[in-house]
């Protein structure tokens, strides 16, 4: 599969949870890939819970060393999370580190019934015990971390993958 | 001279005055202090930025208020917070300032909130912390005699913004006593610096600074005139303790030339902001139908002072 | 002792003469300059080539902290700096613990510093009891003790009817006054001058008038009792108009600044640096310039280093809560040169503002000149030498003054009291 045709890969994920979904399934997009792709499933998907967005800067385990960001984005869970069916939804996932500060924001909203991973790219590399339920690509063999992947989202609406030398 | 405040690159080392901070820093707090607000709509009000730092709150003056809100920020932040009325324990017993500091340095403390009567003291604390080579220790001034209360000062910026946006185009008058405010000092430092040109103070003679001027303010001392098209109203609270006496004949005097009414109010722009520091002296400074009014945003300003010392306290930490 | 000090840039203010000549001392006295007196042979000579020999300098007001203060510094302490200074001769100030208000006080002061050997003190008693401004003290019995003037320091007598007996009574005798123009309500609970910078500061101002009030009191008193007054640290620009103005309608009437009047505005307070809270304040630039001015052209009659040690404790704590007051011994003839460079002045017309001049108001008449006979009290100094003003370098207890750090012009390398060499090489 081509990694930077991103459109496939996302109708791909779409078919993955179709079948799993339920109109009260809520979506929340980790900054600022996963809000883009969550915005795509949420419509693609019928979904009637409006899609959260969250912002884990504050989260970060890294945040005594790398500091605030520029600009803290905004978390909006416009949704009860409690005994909410919820999808995280990121664009790649790499150490598990984001993940895991976006289930711990996640919680301090409430208590959700259950929560799930949706991801357009596994790039391998994980330094922590998480895995997606939904995932339209798994690479073969981990990039190596010189490497940064990232979803972008051209002024059309289209979504591309972006591999940088870091 | 080594500005005390920043540290060798030019970042925030501690916060103790807002004169002279560098414009981007004062915009990145209020920028930091943005999101913040939302924290408090969470069912954990809990962000787990500053867990394991510990705190302290060092007052040396007593200030319940003042005091709680820095808690309440630095706990929001998982921070641990000691609380210290230095007031009533070591200083009593002999010990200096600074000993004190080396004493809970030496608890391994991350960050000391400060309030003190005499104007200058935080700096004495940042300046020992220099000599100490304790650069991972941060000193917030929490309003230092006449001095400055910074966060204050941005909390005021933050609500103005919120109301207002643009700096560049605002008429805003400050009111009472600006002698023995370091609010006002504050307030006026961030006004200049954030490039307001119509800064103005209104107040009698007896308790307006020599040479405030020189601040960059206008100084009127007819309330209608003062208020005259202005956008924001920003009053002082008058201390009990000065309104009898060789500054000011009676606070009726002072209510009927300074105090807010909504008399006076229509002189303003009709989509003028009051704001008031807390805790008011309704029928001194402000009329209570002005205080409870429309126009006031006095409650939101301690809504968003949490806030804005949460983005305080993390940019600091980091 | 015979001393020969050869080839030394003998400059004496009071005769205006600067030349390059060698200069005789026998039996504690200045024997000749130039001409080799008769039957003189030098038991000692030092090379003064490339040095300035002054007469020593004579200081209008140095605390020496005894009695009462000893923890701040102590006579030995002083002295020593006096010495490293080139100081010969101190005017002590009454505002000891408890203050010289008392003969006995006195007599034990003059002493100490006797036996101690090294510079001359000279008391300045207090004009009334404890400094309080209520009852005169004994001021004849002050005097055959060795007072030769009396003060309140800077204790303002509140009571103004007080201070007209007080320069009556001195009169009398027309023994002098000196008085610091402070307005004591006028001055209360304040700590910088009250202008731009105290404002921004939030530090409690101690405006312009409390100089001015106050001198104008002084003044019109001195004017109905004929007391003989000198003001001390003079610190605004109104305040020597009004001095001007006193001179013009035939008063006379001398005045000293301080050496960090001299040099210092309220702006040198930077970031609350205690080592600037002083009495009086340090004022504005524009009054720092004029007092400048003033001392150049004589208007103001006399630079002293107003000598307050003041230990570290004193010193760190929060500007309004900390002691007034620094260290200056050392730093008076720096400070003097430093001055002369940056005005384009004659060394010889400097050097007249802290040795000739100050004599004359103290009453000395042995000192502060180099005519034959008088008191071989000497100084003699590098002028080029650079020294930066250091903790460690400084001989006083007093280690605090705003000058820390800086770079100063002027080595002290000998200095003789009555033909004995008190600093040098050959007693470090």
């Amino acid at each position: 599969m081509n990694l930077t045709d991103a459109e496939s890969l996302c109708a791909a994920l779409i078919e993955q949870m179709r079948p799993h979904v339920t109109p009260d399934t809520a979506l929340v997009g980790i900054h600022t890939g996963g809000v883009w792709l969550a915005e795509r499933l949420h419509r693609a998907l019928g979904l009637s819970v409006p899609p959260g967005a969250i912002d884990v800067s504050w989260y970060r385990d890294d945040y005594g060393s790398k500091g605030l960001p520029g600009k803290a984005r905004k978390t909006e869970i416009p949704f009860h999370v409690e005994g909410a069916n919820i999808i995280i939804v990121d664009d790649v996932l790499y150490t598990g580190r984001t993940t895991r500060a976006a289930i711990n924001e996640l919680f301090d909203f409430g208590r959700p019934a259950r929560v799930d991973l949706a991801v357009l790219v596994d790039r391998g590399g994980r330094e922590l015990p998480i895995a997606p339920r939904y995932c339209a690509c798994t690479l073969p063999t981990p990039l190596p971390p010189s490497q940064r992947l990232e979803l972008e989202c051209g002024a059309d609406g289209k979504l591309s993958l972006r591999q940088i030398d870091a | 001279m080594r500005n005390p405040q920043l540290d060798k690159n030019g970042g925030l080392q501690h916060l103790l005055t807002l004169d002279g901070l560098p414009r981007e820093i004062l915009v990145e707090i209020l920028d930091n202090a943005a999101p913040f607000t939302e924290v408090a709509e969470r069912e954990v009000k809990k962000l787990p930025l500053l867990r394991g730092k510990s705190i302290f709150n060092l007052f040396f003056e007593n200030s319940t208020r003042t005091r709680t809100t820095f808690e309440i920020a630095a706990k929001r932040l998982s921070a641990d917070v000691v609380n210290l009325n230095v007031s009533t324990s070591s200083t009593a017993k002999g010990e200096s300032l600074l000993d004190t500091i080396d004493n809970l340095c030496a608890m391994q403390a991350d960050m000391f909130v400060v309030r003190h009567a005499a104007s200058g003291a935080p700096f004495l604390i940042a300046r020992h912390l220099y000599e100490q080579g304790r650069d991972d220790i941060h000193v917030i001034n929490a309003g230092d005699g006449r001095h400055a209360h910074p966060t204050q000062g941005l909390l005021d910026m933050y609500t103005i913004r919120h109301y207002k946006g643009d700096f560049t185009k605002l008429s805003v008058a400050i009111v009472g006593d600006v002698l023995h405010s370091r609010v006002a000092r504050s307030q006026i430092c961030a006004l200049v610096t954030l490039g307001v040109p119509e800064i103005r103070v209104i107040g009698p003679k007896t308790l307006l600074p020599t040479e405030i001027e020189k601040m960059g303010v206008r100084v009127f001392h007819d309330m209608r005139e003062g208020l005259r098209d202005v956008d924001v109203i920003m009053m002082l609270r008058l201390q009990n303790e000065r309104m009898n006496g060789a500054l000011l004949p009676t606070p009726q005097e002072f209510y009927k030339v300074w105090g807010l009414t909504g008399e006076k109010l229509e002189y303003a722009r009709p989509d003028a902001i009051v704001m008031h520091p807390g805790p008011m002296n309704r029928g001194v400074e402000i009329d209570s139908a002005v205080a409870d009014g429309a126009q006031a945003v006095i409650l939101p300003q301690v809504t968003f002072g949490i806030a804005v010392r949460m983005a305080v306290m993390s940019m600091l930490a980091s | 002792m015979k001393i020969k000090i050869s080839n030394g840039r003998v400059i004496d203010p009071a005769n205006a003469s600067d030349s390059v000549q060698d200069l005789f001392v026998a039996d504690g006295k200045i024997a000749a300059i130039g001409q080799v007196p008769a039957d003189f042979t030098p038991e000692r000579t030092i090379d003064a080539h490339g040095l300035i020999v002054c007469p020593g300098l004579i200081d209008l007001a140095a605390r020496l902290r005894e009695p009462g203060f000893e923890y701040r510094a102590t006579l030995e302490s002083e002295m020593d700096a006096a010495m490293a200074g080139g100081v010969t001769s101190l005017a002590i100030p009454p505002d000891t613990d408890p203050p010289l208000d008392e003969p006995g006080l006195v007599e034990m002061l003059c002493h100490r510093a006797k036996k101690l050997n090294r510079a001359h003190v000279y008391p300045v008693g207090a004009l009334t009891i404890g400094l309080k401004g209520e009852r005169l003290s004994e001021m004849a019995e002050l005097v055959d003790s060795g007072c030769v003037a009396f003060s309140q320091s800077n204790v303002p007598v509140v009571d103004n009817a007080v201070l007209m007996r007080a320069l009556q009574y001195a009169a009398t005798f027309d023994f002098r006054v000196w008085l610091q123009p402070l307005a004591p309500f006028l001055s209360r609970g304040g700590f910088a001058h009250d202008g731009e910078v105290a404002s921004r500061l939030g530090l409690p101002g101690i405006p312009t008038a409390a100089e001015t009030v106050a001198l104008y009191t002084y003044l019109q008193l001195a004017k109905v009792t004929g007391a003989r007054l000198h003001i001390t640290r003079l610190s605004s620009a109104e305040g020597l108009g009004l001095i001007e103005q006193a001179r013009s309608e035939g008063m006379d009437i001398t005045c000293d600044v301080s050496i960090n009047h001299l040099h210092l505005c309220d702006r040198d307070i930077g970031y609350f640096d205690a080592n600037c809270h002083l009495v009086p304040p340090l004022r504005s630039e524009r009054d720092r310039d004029a007092l400048r001015r003033g001392l150049i052209d004589g208007r103001i009659n006399a630079l002293c280093s107003d000598h307050t040690p003041v230990d570290d404790d004193g010193k760190l704590a929060p500007f309004s809560e900390s002691e007034p007051g620094a260290t200056g011994l050392e730093l008076l003839l720096p400070l003097t040169l430093k001055w002369a460079r940056e005005s384009g002045l004659e060394l010889v017309q400097a050097l007249a503002r802290v040795t000739s001049d100050p004599a004359r108001i103290v009453g000395i008449r042995k000192a502060g000149h180099l005519a034959p006979g008088a008191r071989a009290d000497l100084c003699l100094f590098d002028p080029e030498e650079v020294h930066r003003i250091s903790r460690t370098g400084l001989r006083s207890q007093g280690k605090n003054t705003p000058f820390l750090g800086l770079e100063m012009p002027g080595r002290v390398r000998y200095t003789l009291v009555e033909g004995q060499v008190m600093f040098g090489d050959s007693v470090q």
